[in-house]
């Protein structure tokens, strides 16, 4: 009971980051594979950050209290997310893109495409 | 071993952890692109209040203005441009559930030696030593650790991100600024139709 | 653009609010929790519920795109001319301890406002220069 409870943390962290993989692998509509991406990059985040906790502890902002969680997964993180979603509008405007040239975005109807050219 | 559950904290942290789990779940069996999109959003905000139990509310901030608000509009934008509906799978996902089982049960089985949640004494915790926090009250009169840390102990770091940031912006201005092009076969059948 | 009268008093009212939230969080960050990409997403956010209420066409009269590329480059070069400042004062490049010679510390706070600045100046310029082109693309038909 108590390793469930003390891991019951990463396990649903790969519950998350699994069903972000199978969206990418199995969903052939290219905006839900970025959303899936994106499901798989929050539980990246969260996988770090439960990491750095401390129990008791405060956010790592000094005040004289003794107990912190770690700053540097915090520091990661954040500039992670902003990255994050920098490049998942890289992959949503390489989406539109594709509909404009294509006229569709589902990956079968794409391949069909390309093999009959 | 001593570690024990904090379960004060345990009756909030789990039930969170469900709910963003089935969240996840029903994101991946939903047919609508809109409501995938909200859901997203949803999913982003639950994370985030997590964010703020593990002591990050610098990132939980972050999450819940990116993750339920600029990611939500811009793949809405997407939507808008490229349609709402996304088709039904043909097949039976026997081989990618298959695949993503193993791929989880290895990741699950690694985490057997993981330390428990919340562990003061794990490897985690006792680096770098001395500790940033440690190192920062003689160095700083800033007694933020997360915004010390990414300024100025990690400097090169966050350069390398920003960078990064702005080379998406450029690539997206890039992809999208100007006019769409006309489909290319259908200004190849509307030359055909000219010669005719 | 909404004509619903709820929708637009509504943003009219909360829109300095989150604004003046975002200049807290950039210009707060090293005191409290916040810094330099919150700030960013938050202030891109605040034009961006002015565009989806009062139309993309206000919000570029707001914030020409032309603008926000501009913001978009000057932030990075703001992060990297701090650390060539920090190379000309006569210390490491991204140091800033060497600021104020005296104080060191003061020299570091400082050093951080500057990079975090660039960082929100950046983040905020490139998040909006990623909404006006999504927000600008006509649908192909």
């Amino acid at each position: 009971m108590t390793r469930v409870l003390g891991l019951y943390n990463y396990w649903i962290t790969i519950l998350l980051m699994m069903t972000g993989f199978l969206m990418v692998i199995w969903r052939t509509n290219f905006v839900k594979k970025v959303i899936g991406l994106s499901l798989f990059q929050t539980s990246v985040y969260l996988l770090y950050l439960t990491m750095g906790k401390v129990q008791g502890g405060t956010a790592p902002i000094l005040n004289g209290s003794a107990v912190y969680s770690h700053p540097l997964p915090s520091v990661l993180m954040l500039t992670a997310i902003v990255v994050g979603i920098s490049t998942a509008a890289v992959a949503l405007a390489f989406v539109v893109r594709i509909r404009e040239a294509y006229g569709t975005i589902d990956e079968d109807e794409l391949k069909a495409l390309d093999d009959a050219e | 071993m001593t570690w024990q559950p904090a379960l004060g904290e345990e009756w909030i942290v789990l039930p969170l952890l469900t709910l963003l789990a089935c969240t996840a779940i029903i994101i991946v069996r939903m047919r609508s692109l809109f409501a995938a999109v909200m859901l997203t959003g949803a999913y982003s905000l639950l994370g985030a209040s997590w964010m703020l139990l593990l002591d990050a509310p610098d990132v939980a901030f972050t999450e819940a203005s990116v993750g339920a608000g600029l990611s939500t509009v811009l793949m809405l934008g997407t939507l808008a441009l490229t349609g709402r509906e996304a088709k039904a799978p043909r097949q039976r996902p026997l081989v990618p559930l298959l695949l993503v089982a193993l791929t989880g049960a290895a990741l699950v089985y690694g985490t057997l030696d993981m330390p428990f949640y919340g562990d003061p004494g794990a490897p985690v915790q006792r680096y770098p030593s001395p500790s940033y926090l440690e190192r920062m009250p003689g160095e700083f009169d800033v007694p933020n650790a997360v915004t010390a840390v990414l300024a100025s102990y990690r400097g090169y770091d966050t350069l390398g991100e920003t960078t990064v940031i702005f080379t998406a912006g450029i690539g997206v201005l890039l992809l999208l600024r100007g006019r769409p092009k006309r489909n290319e076969s259908a200004d190849a059948a509307s030359r055909k139709r000219d010669r005719a | 653009m909404t004509r619903s009268p709820v929708l637009r008093v509504g943003v009219k009212i909360l829109l300095p609010y989150i604004m003046l939230f975002a200049l807290y969080v950039q210009f707060h960050g090293d005191l409290g929790a916040g810094g330099g990409f919150q700030a960013g997403v938050i202030f891109a956010a605040a034009m961006i519920l002015y565009s989806l209420v009062f139309g993309l066409e206000a919000a570029r009269r707001v914030v020409p795109p032309r603008v926000a590329e501009v913001f978009m480059a000057l932030g990075l070069l703001l992060y990297g001319g701090t650390g060539v400042a920090g190379l000309l004062a006569g210390g490491n490049y991204l140091d800033y301890a060497v600021f104020s010679p005296h104080h060191p510390q003061h020299g570091q706070h400082w050093g951080i406002f500057a990079v975090e600045l660039g960082v929100g100046l950046a983040v905020s310029a490139v998040m909006l220069s990623i909404f006006f082109s999504f927000a600008g693309r006509r649908r192909a038909e």
